[in-house]
């Protein structure tokens, strides 16, 4: 069970560490910064302390601590593949709309520049 | 009426040139083609054949690319646009009827059916099954046609600013029926005899039929839902 908590504690300790290197770098969006960090910090704070899960378990009326910490760590994740595929389609949005802004803007180019030639 | 010729293309070098001929054949107006992306030389053959070129820089799929003949022929104020396939499947010298059936305002979009007249190349057995089911599907949501996966049409520039503003993307001549029907616009069909191919391949491939159906029907259903 220590060794278990501590290599808990490890993982939560390494994953700030990555977010936090991360930020630094410009490899990564605030507004996703925030949620990592704090599902970091959650896991963080339940591995240092095990009791305080299963306090709120109990005050939930979940009979064992750990199926409540895999319910939501699967919402959590869950929550979060929508938003990134809310984000994907919108970014296809983007891309579709920049190229053919290019592709028209290249057209309106060639015929300033004159007829087109044939190569 | 000043009328655009929309030829959407994506790895196609083998059949553009003779695609663009034979449009040329039949009609003197201007001939677009809408290169999506493609890693061949399509783009400089449409360009020899005397075709205008628009290029993508990378692969949007075909509904994309037909939006951008719209938002070109809106861009510069063309009356109608005709849109047909760079594979030389749609035989354009039923051009003309398509024109005139714009011109006597019987239609708003005219979409040529290739089972109306059964004639020509029928499509395979397992897509023609595809295809009757899209028919019943794209009935239930309105839009009466035989031939809902045909990719061969004539719109007026009221019915292509629609589409030019909001195109669906990967499976776009069921959807888009749907679209302009639920906006109130007049479909018209027209028997045309379409070829299979001449050289190439289709980028729907066997296997991919079945699937791409299922998928087809989801985007329609999906399409009804959403709000305007």
């Amino acid at each position: 069970m220590h060794l278990l908590k501590t290599l808990a504690v490890a993982f939560c300790a390494a994953l700030i560490a990555f977010v936090v290197e991360a930020i630094r770098r410009n490899r990564l969006k605030e507004r996703y910064a925030i949620l990592w960090l704090g599902a970091a910090g959650a896991l963080l704070l339940l591995s240092v302390s095990p009791l305080l899960l299963d306090w709120i378990a109990i005050r939930l009326g979940v009979k064992y601590g750990t199926s409540l910490l895999f319910l939501v760590a699967f919402l959590f994740l869950l929550g979060i593949v929508l938003h990134f595929s809310l984000v994907i389609s919108s970014h296809r949005d983007s891309i579709r709309r920049l190229t053919q802004s290019v592709a028209l803007l290249e057209r309106a180019l060639e015929e300033q520049r004159g007829p087109q030639r044939e190569p | 009426m000043r009328t655009l010729v929309i030829i959407p293309t994506l790895n196609e070098a083998q059949n553009i040139a003779a695609v663009v001929a034979a449009v040329r054949a039949q009609f003197a107006g201007d001939i677009v083609v809408v290169d999506d992306g493609s890693e061949d030389d399509s783009a400089q053959r449409a360009r020899g054949a005397g075709a205008l070129v628009l290029r993508h820089a990378c692969n949007l799929g075909i509904g994309a690319a037909v939006q951008t003949g719209f938002l070109y022929a809106l861009g510069q104020g063309y009356d109608a646009v005709v849109r047909l396939d760079g594979d030389g499947q749609h035989d354009p010298s039923f051009l003309p009827q398509f024109l005139h059936e714009l011109e006597a305002d019987r239609a708003d979009v005219v979409v040529g059916s290739r089972f109306l007249a059964r004639e020509g190349y029928q499509s395979t057995v397992v897509r023609r099954v595809g295809i009757l089911i899209l028919g019943v599907l794209s009935a239930l949501v309105g839009a009466r046609v035989t031939d809902p996966t045909s990719g061969y049409w004539a719109l007026n520039r009221r019915a292509f600013a629609v589409l030019a503003r909001s195109q669906p993307d990967d499976y776009p001549e069921t959807q888009a029926l749907v679209l302009v029907t639920r906006a109130g616009y007049r479909v018209r069909e027209l028997p045309v005899i379409m070829q299979a191919r001449s050289a190439g391949r289709s980028s729907i491939g066997a296997l991919h039929s079945g699937f791409y159906m299922v998928k087809v029907i989801l985007a329609v259903l999906v399409e009804r839902l959403r709000r305007r």
